[in-house]
């Protein structure tokens, strides 16, 4: 890939980078704060992006509720959601596409939803593409800098670029219905790209892809994206492919936020019984807290909770047949009611004595029958909100 | 997947039908274009080009098929400006009352071509609407001549009729330009008025193709308007036809006038869908 | 500049001129039929400005006109007629056109759509000259031979659009659940097609009503509606064709109501009339 081809508009700073790997989550659930880069003039105070209390109905169908977001420099943000949930709503409110019934939003600072599209320096990767197709790929890829009336030269070499990044050159001269849906994607990212925005906005780009071309591409974007340092919105119902490419998630139902949070952290401390749910495979316990005892049906472990109602999501994979000495974690019996084989690893249904279903992931073994001892540590029950049912 | 049988039964009869009344028709107007009419109203069936040289030879003939279409040709123009930026509003500007104003756009194309005809000569006359409007409010104080009788009066009438079928084919085609196309070149910088040039106006030329034809080819044939409202002035080439089959009986002649006007539609027609696929982009 | 309100059905933030030349081409379309059916109340006839003396007058004398009756009874006739032949041929047409491969074809499209764009004096001299030839009279009957003919093309046009959205795969059911051809045809296809097929009755009856360019050179001794006020037309102008002429139009309108209601409905698209 040619590499710093397309430099980033960003006012000379190396955009930061959440570490992948480095987050720390603390027992209580606590979020983390971003962790700095070396360049300590990085804050998170100057976000590109501000979305305040965004609302949107249309008609007597309120969409969208009180929506407040930051979106860094250089941040690969995922809004995450159903359909129905009006992410691709308010993708739309921010490219300038609908106008928001409340809220605003600002860019650097000044108001991005008084411009026409046209205007703002955002550009917008459409979920079918919307390649122009009475124009080649390299007049589509040009467009916007013609618009902007860019000298030829400079568009030309640009545009160039461009179509190498996307290692699309010989195409040039095709028209869109010339070319495969995978390769319409790339122009479209290119014809976007080439402009330089302050932001990328992406709408379900990859949705029409077939499984493998879709993996490929999900890669080929992070990196792109890491490369040009441009802040990339992504919008997509897809929670893996949320989690492989994001800096942060921003988990959207029914029109509100349910948790904003970088993958690691939305996967291991999800804040609500939805997020649980809606992101990986999760086991619900219901029951109660008192004098330091969380109590479900036959399960209790200590915990520093206060007293009341609890509600706890626990992992199939932090569930596993218990081994040496009973410690800390909690142990119990299950009866294997059904078994599914994934390859390396198999999910496994077991009921307890008193009824209660649980579901472990487990790396595979030839013979399960009968009853196992099974345990996991309390730290891995993690507490969350009760979702309930909006109208 | 479908029987030998079912498959006769859906082409023979269209066919055979097709075939005795219209390829039949046509071969029959080729024919008498070549025959001759004796003194006694006679057809005889002599073969000749004698009709095609008296086309050209005689003056009065050219001269009204230039005159028919250059009326045909402002019918043309004057269709598109009325209709293409009607279209445009229906489909890009009205929102919800779209199907209702396109309903309010087909109205007029059903109500009898006769009775609207005929409501212009009462409108246009020196007796009539227009004329009587302006000297009551003192803008005139004599009946403008000019406004019936004249080819003023078949171009205004032939507009009013086909407009609407102009509009047809445009709007159709406006419709089909996929709105993401329209955000697209937004998103990328482009302002309405450049969106319009750049995007919507080259996506739509096969509809605007396809009325002009419409409007064209149908103002070319029509006789109606010329001899309800045209005048000396305004006879077009279909009303040397029709007198031809009526009181000055040549119906040769007046097959081979026909047959040239056939021959010059269907180039047109060839024409036109060539150019709507050169300019259609799916 | 401030950003207008947009949507998805209204992309684009509001133009000055556009509304003002929609109106003004609304205003052009419908002056003519304005003025006929204000003038049909006009006591002092036809033209003058302003109308006054408000009257039924015109319409009393018509309803005892007696020719211009049978006129509307002979066009009616005629209408009901072509349309039976128009979808006699034209169904069949647009099946053969839609699934059925012989040759010839590309002509045969050809030449059954030629009709709606050919002026109507071509059809309707080309036909005389055949009736001449096979020494057939002209009469109601050559008019109906007309009129079907050049109507084939509406009737082919609307059942190919809605072969178009027809499902083969409820054919192919059909088949495989034990029906032939021709059951499948009654049972599924042609249930299928109702809504085209009435829309397609209806659009042929209207147009059959108010043709006249066919119906000039093919005419006998009985007159269709319009050739009867085409012959006054020609004697002088009467106030009670105006008259006539607002009752036409509102039938008209009438007609083309039930007609987009009709595609509408089969479309699932919401009534907007409303």
């Amino acid at each position: 890939m040619a590499t710093g081809q397309l430099a980033c508009d960003c006012p000379g700073k190396m955009p930061g980078r959440r570490p992948g790997g480095a987050d720390a989550t603390r027992d209580d659930g606590a979020t983390v704060s971003q962790t700095a880069t070396a360049d300590a003039t990085q804050a998170s105070a100057s976000a590109l992006l501000t979305i305040r209390n965004v609302a949107k109905s249309f008609g007597k169908i309120l969409v969208l509720r009180d929506i407040s977001l930051e979106v860094a420099e250089g941040e690969f943000l995922t809004i995450l959601g159903e359909s129905g949930s009006g992410k691709t709503t308010l993708l739309r409110i921010i490219a300038g596409f609908e106008s928001a019934s409340g809220g605003e939003i600002l860019m650097g600072g000044e108001r991005l939803d008084n411009l026409p599209p046209y205007r703002r320096r955002v550009n917008t990767v459409f979920q079918h593409y919307a390649l122009f197709p009475h124009l080649t790929v390299v007049e589509n890829v040009g467009y916007g800098l013609k618009i902007s009336k860019l000298p030829k030269a400079e568009l030309a070499t640009r545009v160039e670029q461009a179509l190498e990044m996307v290692k699309m050159t010989p195409y040039a001269g095709s028209k869109p219905s010339q070319i495969s849906g995978g390769q319409q994607q790339r122009i479209a990212l290119a014809r976007a790209l080439v402009n330089r925005p302050r932001l990328l906005l992406l709408d379900e780009p990859l949705s029409a892809l077939d499984a493998n071309l879709r993996r490929q591409m999900q890669g080929e974007l992070k990196a792109m994206q890491r490369e040009v340092g441009i802040s990339f919105v992504f919008v997509t119902h897809d929670q893996e492919e949320a989690m492989v490419m994001s800096d942060r998630i921003a988990l959207l139902r029914r029109g509100e936020l349910e948790q904003v949070a970088p993958p690691r952290e939305i996967y291991n401390r999800p804040a609500t019984a939805y997020t649980a749910q809606f992101i990986g495979h999760t086991n619900l316990l219901g029951g109660e807290v008192k004098d330091g005892v969380a109590r479900c049906q036959s399960l209790s472990w200590r915990t520093g909770l206060r007293d009341g109602p609890g509600l706890f999501s626990l992992r199939p994979e932090n569930i596993r047949p218990a081994e040496g000495a009973a410690g800390a974690t909690v142990r119990f019996r299950g009866k294997i009611l059904r078994q599914a084989f994934h390859g390396a690893t198999e999910l496994i249904q077991v009921e307890c004595a008193d009824g209660l279903r649980l579901s472990l992931r487990t790396a595979s073994r030839e013979n399960w029958n009968g009853e196992i001892e099974l345990e996991f540590s309390p730290a891995d029950a993690v507490p969350v909100r009760p979702s309930q049912e909006k109208t | 997947m479908f029987s030998r049988a079912y498959r006769a039964a859906i082409t023979v009869p269209p066919l055979l039908w097709v075939a005795v009344f219209l390829l039949v028709p046509y071969a029959l107007l080729f024919c008498y274009s070549f025959w001759l009419v004796s003194p006694s109203q006679v057809i005889v069936h002599s073969w000749t080009l004698a009709n095609y040289r008296q086309l050209f030879d005689v003056k009065v003939y050219l001269q009204t098929l230039f005159r028919s279409m250059g009326i045909a040709a402002r019918v043309m123009t004057f269709s598109l400006l009325l209709a293409y930026p009607l279209a445009y509003y229906l489909s890009f500007y009205a929102g919800k009352r779209k199907e209702l104003l396109y309903q309010l756009v087909i109205i007029p194309l059903w109500v009898s071509y006769l009775v609207r005809a005929y409501a212009w000569k009462t409108i246009l006359g020196s007796d009539g609407v227009l004329n009587t409007l302006l000297e009551y409010v003192h803008l005139s104080r004599h009946p403008l001549e000019f406004l019936l009788y004249s080819p003023f009066a078949v171009v205004l009438t032939l507009t009013h009729i086909y407009t609407p079928f102009a509009f047809l084919p445009i709007y159709s085609s406006l419709e089909h330009v996929p709105r993401s196309l329209v955000e697209a070149s937004h998103d990328l910088g482009a302002s309405p008025f450049q969106t319009f040039w750049r995007v919507i106006f080259p996506l739509s030329v096969p509809g605007v193709v396809a009325g002009a034809t419409f409007a064209f080819v149908l103002s070319l044939g029509d006789f109606l308007a010329p001899l309800l409202l045209g005048g000396p002035s305004g006879i077009m080439i279909s009303n040397i036809v029709v007198s031809l089959f009526g009181a000055a009986y040549n119906w040769p002649l007046g097959a081979a006038i026909s047959f040239c006007m056939l021959a010059l539609v269907l180039a047109l027609l060839f024409l036109s869908e060539s150019l709507e696929k050169k300019w259609s982009f799916r | 500049m401030s950003h207008e309100r947009v949507s998805r059905d209204r992309p684009v933030p509001p133009s000055r001129w556009l509304p003002g030349h929609a109106i003004a081409v609304f205003g052009f379309l419908y002056l003519p039929i304005v003025t006929l059916i204000v003038y049909s109340f006009n006591g002092a006839g036809v033209g003058g400005f302003p109308p006054r003396d408000l009257t039924l007058n015109w319409y009393r004398l018509l309803f005892a006109d007696d020719a211009i009756w049978s006129s509307v009874l002979n066009s009616m006739l005629v209408a009901f007629a072509a349309m039976a032949i128009s979808l006699a041929f034209g169904i069949p047409a647009a099946l053969a056109l839609d699934r059925a491969n012989f040759p010839g074809k590309a002509l045969f499209r050809r030449l059954v759509l030629l009709p709606l764009i050919l002026p109507g004096i071509i059809t309707g001299l080309s036909l005389l000259m055949l009736f001449r030839e096979i020494d057939v009279k002209l009469s109601l009957l050559t008019i109906v031979l007309g009129h079907g003919t050049a109507l084939i093309s509406v009737a082919t046009t609307e059942v190919f659009a809605g072969l178009q959205k027809l499902d083969r795969a409820q054919e192919e059911a059909s088949l495989d659940l034990g029906a032939n051809y021709w059951q499948t045809f009654w049972r599924v296809t042609l249930p299928n097609l109702r809504l085209s097929i009435i829309g397609a009755a209806l659009l042929i009856f209207t147009l059959s009503m108010d043709e006249i360019a066919v119906s000039f050179f093919l005419i006998g001794r009985d007159n269709t509606l319009p050739l009867e006020i085409w012959g006054r037309l020609r004697r002088g102008i009467t106030p009670e064709i105006n008259a006539i002429s607002s009752i036409i139009f509102v039938f008209s309108l009438a007609a083309i109501a039930t007609w987009y209601r009709l595609r509408q409905g089969a479309d699932g698209k919401p009534d907007l009339l409303l």
